[in-house]
């Protein structure tokens, strides 16, 4: 019973990632507002980044900079230090994803301008006339 | 991240409850500023919840980028657009 709670409550992170992305993915889906659904859109991408993040977490380890042991010698293996590619693959995806936040609001602002409202339906009622 | 690699799971998990709170807020405020505001917020939580993940470099990324930009910049659109959302 124990070993089920700790496979099950133990690996939380991946549980939280798992509601976030569908939270964000109604947001994408359901609203009707073109705002909210790229602030679902960016809810999406924080749950994907959570979740690659979070495999890179280690046991017992530290921040992927290099450490000296008592006798002046730098630590050098590798299980001492949390693993830092998905750090690097994640830190390139959130430049990414606030470089398309941009666009997207970019368009909102033209789609606001254009058809004077930024509701779906009445964007889509706007286009038909 | 399992239930013994990390730091403190009790923040681990207040944090994940509020990131969930804000999200579920973010898509349900009526007014456009106050989700923009919010988003920030949630911005900050997962800032908070990758320094727990010993991820430093992309803990002060996302401040700088996802709390600051980011917010800034949805603060600004909210402004132009029509303000009030029906949903």
């Amino acid at each position: 019973m124990d070993e089920i709670f700790h496979f099950i409550i133990g690996k939380y992170n991946y549980w939280a990632s798992l509601v976030l992305l569908f939270i964000g993915l109604y947001g994408m889906i359901a609203k009707n507002n073109l705002m909210k659904k790229i602030i679902g859109m960016v809810i999406f991408q924080t749950a994907i980044l959570l979740f690659f993040v979070s495999i890179g977490a280690k046991r017992g380890a530290t921040v992927p900079i290099i450490e000296f042991g008592p006798d002046k010698q730098p630590l050098l293996e590798a299980s001492a230090y949390a693993n830092p590619l998905p750090h690097v693959l994640i830190l390139t995806a959130i430049v990414v994803g606030v470089a398309t936040l941009g666009v997207a609001l970019a368009v909102l602002q033209k789609i606001q301008r254009v058809h004077g409202t930024i509701e779906e339906d009445e964007v889509l009622e706007d286009q038909r006339q | 991240m399992t239930w013994d690699a990390s730091l403190l799971w009790q923040f681990d998990l207040l944090i994940l409850l509020m990131m969930v709170i804000c999200a579920i807020a973010a898509l349900s405020l009526k007014d456009l500023v106050s989700c923009a505001v919010v988003t920030g917020a949630y911005s900050f939580l997962i800032c908070l919840m990758w320094t727990e993940m010993l991820a430093v470099d992309v803990a002060f990324t996302e401040a700088a980028v996802g709390a600051g930009i980011s917010t800034v910049i949805i603060l600004g659109t909210a402004q132009y657009v029509k303000r009030r959302s029906k949903d």
